[in-house]
């Protein structure tokens, strides 16, 4: 069968029209001088200046970073603790249990996740005093909880991955388990670790249901200051704060590409070496 | 420190189970210093598992291990000075080469010129001093294998362990390693022991060679031994290739049996082996290059008749696959000595031939 080019064109055009023209109208709309978000007024940067002199924007934008870092990273060490038990200790009383309690947040919708730790961090601190009101912290550990699964899911695929072997052969030139973790397995699963990282990083960033349900007053999250904002109707400051947003997930994708880029060129290149060696 | 005088290695009734299943069967060894080792069988066998108990990560079920008159009960492996090449030469990939090497020296109290000498002798052994600095990736699977013995020797261990040292690289280079790793393991002493499914590798390699089946040993002894005074059908069948014909002892004089063998429709004289009694029954293997083969009748004490059904010419040598009068099939192999075409040949297809063999060739199995 002959495919038809232009068919094939004609789709591929409406699917990128279809994800990307909203976004490129947000962006063009962003430096609209006019109020209405959709009426265009002439060319203007001032919803810019408004979004940059605005505290509230800057002290959400911290808080969500600052969230995100302590998360990803907590997330990061107890993930990985599951996942390499996963897939070291595969016989011990409770394992089931465990790797099906250690997912399951993946599949809870997110509001049952959300209502769940509101109701515990309530009966906490009705049982204990503590935590006395909602907010940083609540959001980070409940950020810490969800995020981790996908941390322990990357990990526990990259342990099965590994041969085996590399491990006892450090124990079998005089390593305790420990200096083996240390010296062996954490360096060959770093890449899943970073990897994980960067999920728990970005799930944690850009969540709105769940921080919505665990915050508190005066802890605003970027995501939930946008939520909160729209409520209330576009307006092209939003725009800005929305086009400085993909501009930086597009500058971050990029470098991504060129270093995965460069990997992969060294990769070549290592081949070409042993490939002499052989010779 | 070592324990009273005796075998280096003692493997005393040592079982292991993984559940119902039993790996290895109240398996019983020696093994002397500076010995080259072998431990041949197929897969599922418990080689492997016997291996890995020696080198602690597995602890027997039953038994003990004794190592340089040591009791390893309890000692993990980390304590052991007992090192493996693993199958997969399992190399640290985010290290050098170098650094591979060097990485069980960090555990001896060295000071780091001494560190820096042992490494730099041990790339020296396994000539890899040009490739120091590489990445596992950076070199060939060869100049891996060598990265991973260097490694495992470079704590001078008493006893280094083999996995299927050269299951992983062609058939090229796996002659040329075998012959390097026997002149290390001449320089170094260090006792080996090697675990493979090749029976070549496991008699050009070793000084002894015991044959594992289902989790037993089934004889121990050496290449030679093994070859030519197999003790059971198993191991004759097992090592090199063998005929067997089921027959019964007719007659014992002095060190000759006399047995019928229905096959080769008559009676045949043996060399005979202890525990035989007249009427017993036995299996004679032959080993095909022990049958002779030939058109004319000859002088010789065990000759029988057969019809060429077979023939595979090598070049150097020819293999006859003859059928026997009842049916059965032999194998014979001769040299060719002389040049000719081939009409010239011993016997051709569906040639009548005669077979003979040596009272002391045949092999009788009371198993």
């Amino acid at each position: 069968m002959k495919r038809s080019p232009v068919f094939l064109i004609t789709v591929l055009c409406f699917g990128f029209a279809f994800f990307y023209i909203p976004i490129l109208s947000m962006m063009v709309y962003s430096f609209n001088d006019s109020r209405l978000a959709t009426v265009w007024g002439g060319f203007s940067t001032r919803w810019y200046e408004t979004l940059l002199s605005n505290r509230q924007v800057g002290a959400a934008l911290l808080l969500s970073v600052q969230i995100a870092l302590i998360s990803a990273t907590c997330a990061t060490i107890l993930g990985a603790m599951a996942g390499i038990t996963l897939a070291r200790f595969r016989r011990f009383r409770g394992r089931t249990f465990f790797s099906g309690m250690v997912t399951a947040p993946l599949i809870m919708p997110e509001v049952i996740t959300g209502i769940s730790s509101l109701m515990f961090f309530i009966m906490l601190g009705q049982w204990i005093g503590w935590p006395g009101q909602r907010g940083f912290t609540t959001i980070t550990l409940a950020h810490i909880t969800f995020s981790m699964v996908y941390v322990t899911t990357v990990v526990h695929s990259r342990m099965l991955q590994m041969d085996r072997s590399i491990e006892e052969a450090a124990m079998d030139l005089g390593s305790r388990p420990w200096q083996v973790l240390k010296d062996v397995t954490l360096p060959v699963i770093s890449p899943a670790l970073l990897s994980g990282w960067l999920l728990a990083f970005t799930i944690s960033l850009d969540d709105v249901v769940i921080t919505s349900f665990t915050t508190g007053p005066g802890a605003t999250t970027l995501p939930l200051l946008i939520w909160s904002k729209v409520k209330l109707g576009v307006t092209p400051d939003i725009n800005a704060l929305a086009t400085l947003t993909v501009l930086a997930v597009g500058f971050c994708v990029a470098i991504a590409g060129v270093l995965m880029n460069r990997a992969e060129r060294r990769r070549l290149a290592d081949e070409r070496l042993a490939y002499q060696a052989n010779g | 420190m070592t324990g009273e005088p005796g075998p280096f290695i003692r493997i005393e009734g040592v079982s292991k189970r993984f559940g119902t299943f039993e790996a290895v069967k109240d398996v019983n060894l020696t093994i002397d210093k500076g010995e080259i080792f072998a431990l041949l069988g197929g897969s599922g066998c418990g080689k492997t598992t016997l291996l890995r108990m020696l080198a602690g990560f597995e602890e027997p079920s039953a038994g003990r291990i004794f190592i340089d008159g040591q009791d390893m009960a309890g000692t993990p492996p980390w304590d052991r000075a007992v090192h493996m090449m693993f199958q997969s030469y399992a190399l640290f990939p985010h290290m050098s080469v170098e650094r591979n090497i060097a990485y069980g020296l960090k555990h001896e109290r060295l000071t780091t010129a001494q560190r820096r000498d042992r490494v730099r002798e041990m790339l020296d052994l396994v000539q890899l001093t040009q490739f120091a600095e590489r990445k596992p990736h950076q070199i060939s699977g060869g100049q891996r294998q060598r990265v991973a013995l260097a490694r495992a020797l470079a704590r001078q261990p008493k006893l280094l362990l083999l996995d299927e040292p050269l299951a992983a690289l062609d058939k090229k280079l796996r002659e040329h390693t075998q012959f390097e790793l026997m002149s290390i393991q001449q320089r170094t002493g260090v006792t080996f022991i090697v675990v493979t499914h090749d029976q070549e590798e496991a008699m050009t390699l070793a000084d002894r060679i015991a044959v594992m089946d289902r989790g037993t040993v089934r004889q121990v002894g050496s290449a030679g031994e093994i070859y030519e005074y197999p003790n059971s059908r198993f191991v004759a069948g097992f090592i090199g290739t063998v005929s067997t014909f089921p027959g019964r002892v007719v007659r014992l004089t002095g060190d000759l049996a006399e047995i019928d063998i229905p096959a080769m429709n008559g009676t045949f004289a043996a060399r005979a082996v202890p525990g035989l009694t007249e009427g017993r029954n036995v299996t004679v293997a032959l080993r095909p290059e022990k049958v002779q083969i030939s058109k004319i009748c000859p002088d010789a004490v065990n000759v029988f008749e057969g019809q060429v059904k077979d023939l595979a010419y090598f070049g150097k040598d020819s293999l006859y696959r003859v059928t026997l009068p009842a049916g059965d099939l032999i194998l014979a192999h001769a040299v060719n000595a002389r040049r000719g075409s081939d009409s010239d040949r011993t016997a051709d297809w569906d040639d009548k031939v005669w077979l003979s063999f040596e009272p002391a060739s045949a092999i009788l199995l009371t198993d």
